[in-house]
């Protein structure tokens, strides 16, 4: 499968038009033998094939090839920008799972009532939110109209955090700076609003039709039978199960937060690896590129593999 | 309370659910009485309301079912008037309920012992977790299951079919209730897991005075093990009496279709008759009898309401013509 991806996406970035030698010396005034030399230093004077070939064998050792743009290892690049990236998509996650639970309880137990009508509603519009338009949206109210939040980045000027995981929320803690550790989470709040609240809106759903189900259960009326407490009755026998099949939906959507990560983290100026990867594209860095899209497949499998392992966590009936 | 109230009284129950076609009432002024270390048969077909009238008295009708008409007397106590923290409260701890299906009824993602440990906390009958578990263990050793302290940690689908069913009227039966509604308890198990079942909770009625409403279809069951029995019909209840004199001698043409549907043991080549026709609709139904569409006794006189009345001491029928059913 990862072959396939490698492959579709060569292909895809070589065969787009515009030459990335061409935007690297575009300022520059180059002489024709400046570019000559400059393609050939790239490799991109041979055929697409042999291309294809060398950075296939050197990407099975490990070695994605030099970042044409930084002049430095693919990797190195990637490995400085994807601290950023994880700590929006968790930070994004935990907001969309923290709106989404109470949401798709409140919505299953208040069934058929305008409540949970108005909810439906919601989580449809928030399904369709583009994500570029709501992230400028809640920049112009919270950061320019009332000044609440940053604008965008990661932390303010001013502070001075020693980067040891480069996970600002850890380094800020390991440092004991609280300023710090309050100014980044402000950094945090938009993005991760504006990444968080479409996946929040559909795994309402997801949550609140699989609810709505247990609800109707034997095992939900048999508890009430024995009466226990209604708080018991939803968040422990109901909800417990009716998590199970949220899941695996959960870890799809965190894949797609990967993907949601290149618009969000380009409105917002977060220095991510979703940025990179925008950037990189207009820029035809194709190393760069490849390198970040194998990533991006690998991760999506091992959330898949991650969904079956909690689900299995999560389900007695599946341990072996 | 004096000696002759019963535990239980129904008086013209009546619960209704909404539906595309009208309102549906399950069950339409239901009366009925049950002492404690009785055993009360409730038979009828699917649909009869028989389950919807007891799930009526433990509250447990969900919306947008409710609770029409009527009163629910335990213990004197009117049900339908009380809040529903308190009906809560006497839940589980005055009146339990044992469903048919074990697998459906327990929860697949809790252990055996937190499903015992919490109905025993909810209702204050432990001072500690431990001391909770202690009395669990103890009473998954009265329904017979082997090892208990072992099978606290097992969960539901790791009990065989009959252990489960056990396990679950120990969960019910863990708060020590006075009533114990058993909705089809053994229709899903086999012959001899059937007997262990019953007997248990035969046991439980003789040394505790454990009342039971046992709902079941099988007439089998119900004249080996209960006192009374309850046949209801279309949500009506449409004959009432000690259970061997209902079916030695049934006074209501119902009761006698439904005898005389049951396969014969000693005479095995008796061709089963069934009872044609189908139950009325009940989101429209008049206030004549409701079987007399598939009665072979019914007359003009059917079509007028008729009530349940006495037949001589502890009979009951709701058939005009009860003396002619033979």
């Amino acid at each position: 499968m990862l072959l396939g991806v490698s492959a579709i996406v060569f292909l895809m970035i070589t065969l787009t038009p515009g030459d990335p030698v061409e935007i690297m010396l575009a300022d520059q005034r180059a002489t024709p033998e400046q570019v000559a030399a400059l393609r050939r230093d790239l490799g991109l004077d041979r055929p697409l094939v042999e291309r294809f070939l060398v950075f296939l064998g050197n990407a099975l050792r490990g070695d994605f090839g030099i970042s044409f743009f930084h002049r430095r290892p693919v990797w190195d690049v990637i490995a400085e920008r994807l601290p950023a990236t994880i700590e929006l998509t968790l930070f994004s996650l935990l907001v969309a799972v923290l709106v989404a639970i109470p949401l798709g309880v409140i919505a299953a137990v208040k069934r058929d009532t305008w409540l949970d009508r108005a909810l439906s509603a919601a989580s449809l519009f928030g399904v369709s939110l583009p994500g570029f338009w709501f992230g400028i949206l809640l920049i112009l109210l919270f950061a320019v109209e009332l000044r609440l939040l940053p604008v965008g980045g990661r932390i303010g000027f001013g502070f001075d955090v020693l980067r040891i995981t480069g996970f600002l929320l850890v380094d800020t803690l390991l440092a004991g700076d609280i300023a710090a550790l309050r100014n980044v989470l402000t950094h945090l709040m938009l993005p991760a609003i504006t990444l968080g609240l479409p996946t929040a809106a559909l795994l309402a759903r997801v949550i609140r039709s699989s609810m709505a189900e247990v609800l109707a259960s034997d095992y939900v009326l048999f508890a009430e039978a024995k009466g226990l407490p209604r708080r018991r009755v939803l968040l422990l026998h109901a909800l417990k199960n009716a998590l199970i099949p949220t899941v695996t939906v959960t870890a799809i959507e965190t894949g797609q937060l990967l993907g949601g990560n290149m618009i969000v983290e380009t409105v917002f100026g977060w220095p991510g690896l979703g940025r990179l990867v925008v950037e990189s594209i207009f820029a035809r860095n194709y190393p760069l590129v490849q390198a970040a899209v194998l990533l991006y497949a690998v991760t999506y499998v091992m959330l898949n593999f991650a969904a079956d392992l909690l689900y299995t966590a999560l389900n007695p009936k599946v341990r072996l | 309370m004096t000696m002759a109230e019963p535990l239980l009284a129904v008086r013209g129950l009546r619960t209704v659910f909404p539906t595309r076609r009208g309102l549906l009432a399950a069950c339409d002024g239901v009366d009925l009485q049950l002492a404690a270390g009785e055993a009360l048969g409730v038979v009828g077909e699917s649909g009869s309301g028989k389950s919807v009238t007891f799930l009526s008295v433990l509250g447990l009708i969900r919306p947008p079912g409710r609770i029409d008409a009527g009163e629910i007397l335990f213990e004197g106590r009117n049900l339908i008037r009380l809040p529903a923290a308190a009906l809560r409260t006497l839940r589980g701890r005055a009146m339990a309920l044992a469903m048919q299906d074990s697998l459906s009824a327990l929860n697949p993602a809790l252990t055996i012992g937190t499903q015992i440990v919490e109905t025993i906390l909810a209702h204050g009958l432990a001072r500690s977790r431990a001391a909770a578990r202690d009395r669990a263990v103890e009473l998954l050793h009265c329904v017979g299951i082997p090892s208990p302290d072992r099978r606290l940690n097992d969960y539901p689908h790791q009990f065989s079919g009959g252990m489960r069913q056990r396990a679950m009227i120990a969960i019910a039966l863990a708060a020590e209730p006075k009533l114990l509604v058993a909705d089809e308890p053994t229709t899903a198990l086999d012959v001899t897991i059937r007997a262990q079942v019953l007997d248990l909770i035969d046991r439980l009625r003789r040394e505790r005075g454990l009342a039971v409403a046992l709902i079941t279809h099988d007439l089998g069951v119900v004249a080996e093990r209960c006192d009374r029995v309850m046949v209801m019909y279309a949500g009506q209840v449409v004959e009432e009496g000690p259970t061997a004199e209902v079916i030695a001698r049934p006074r209501h043409p119902y009761t006698r279709g439904l005898l005389a549907s049951l396969p014969s043991l000693e005479d095995p080549d008796r061709p089963i008759d069934a009872i044609p026709g189908q139950v009325p609709d009940l989101t429209h139904v008049d206030a004549g009898c409701r079987f007399r569409n598939r009665c072979p006794l019914a007359v003009e006189l059917c079509m007028q309401p008729v009530e349940l009345r006495a037949l001589g001491a502890n009979r009951l029928s709701r058939c005009i013509r009860a003396e002619a059913v033979a």
